[in-house]
């Protein structure tokens, strides 16, 4: 996925009513009208949520030209969540490899922590 | 996770709307895990990302103004690369510095905040990345980069095995 499209799909999950309509369809196609009944947003406004989610592909339109229910798109959204949680593994294995090296230098040089120095001027407080 | 408190895994929260703060406990005095960050020879053997990736390029200029440069790469894809500015330098302490991806999925500049404390010969280590809007920080996390962070990741999570179970056949 490039990561325009990944770009898409969290800026598009980002939304807690997006993902509850994620959710819903999770069970299953549905109509404008039948996914706007739990919230209390207006059709319009339903709409609207459906564009985004249309648009990063999260969702796309069934066969029925009368209701035009809205279904799921399982690939985009597995592909993000991969996203994610590889994002965590590759810090859990940085961190890792961190420890193992830590390791090594405390065996190399077992010393007492050296006195503070101050490189630079610090500047004020980061906020 | 029988661990104990003070070797914690890795925990990443949201103390604002902006940030994203990673935590972390490592066994050793507070100034070898800070060279481990900041010296290239040491932070290229530990900062490479997924397997299979090496750090080629790890430039760094610690002094305040001062660059730092990572790259990293994998055979047959592109490379990936960093850097930013340094705003402020504490050996053995802090750091603060810029950052921004080259193919920029962050949506511009972040500001990234490196705070070690040490307790017991043990160092604890706090990552914050202060994205450069809020929604930029809510792509990142309230998606769910990690479960401590959230519900919506379980929410996902649930999606995805519903779509399973749903198997294949509409």
């Amino acid at each position: 996925m490039t990561s325009a499209g990944l770009d898409a799909t969290f800026a598009a999950l980002a939304d807690p009513t997006r993902r509850a309509i994620l959710a819903r369809l999770a069970s299953g196609e549905a109509s404008v009208t039948e996914l706007a009944e739990p919230f209390d947003i207006s059709q319009p406004g339903i709409s609207k949520h459906l564009k985004v989610l249309e648009r990063a592909g999260l969702i796309s339109r069934g066969r029925d030209a009368q209701r035009r229910p809205r279904k799921l798109e399982a690939q985009p959204l597995a592909e993000a969540t991969d996203w994610l949680e590889r994002y965590r593994e590759i810090w859990e294995g940085n961190y890792q490899r961190l420890d193992a090296l830590l390791g090594e230098l405390k065996s190399a040089q077992p010393k007492p922590e050296r006195k503070k120095r101050r490189l630079t001027k610090p500047q004020g407080e980061q906020r | 996770m029988n661990d104990g408190p003070m070797k914690a895994a890795l925990q990443i929260t949201t103390p604002s709307d902006r940030e994203v703060v990673m935590t972390r406990v490592f066994d050793a005095p507070r100034h070898l895990v800070f060279d481990a960050w900041t010296k290239p020879e040491l932070l290229k053997r530990w900062l490479t990302g997924p397997s299979g990736w090496t750090m080629p390029v790890c430039e760094i200029d610690l002094r305040v103004g001062g660059r730092y440069r990572y790259v990293w790469r994998h055979p047959g894809q592109p490379d990936m690369g960093m850097g930013g500015v340094h705003l402020e330098v504490v050996v053995p302490e802090r750091i603060v510095n810029t950052q921004l991806f080259d193919q920029d999925w962050t949506g511009g500049e972040g500001v990234g905040t490196l705070v070690l404390v040490e307790h017991d010969g043990k160092t604890i280590t706090t990552n914050t990345v202060r994205y450069s809007s809020r929604e930029v920080r809510d792509m990142v996390i309230k998606t769910g980069m990690t479960e401590g962070v959230g519900a919506s990741y379980d929410r996902l999570e649930e999606l995805l095995a519903s779509q399973r179970a749903r198997g294949a056949g509409q």
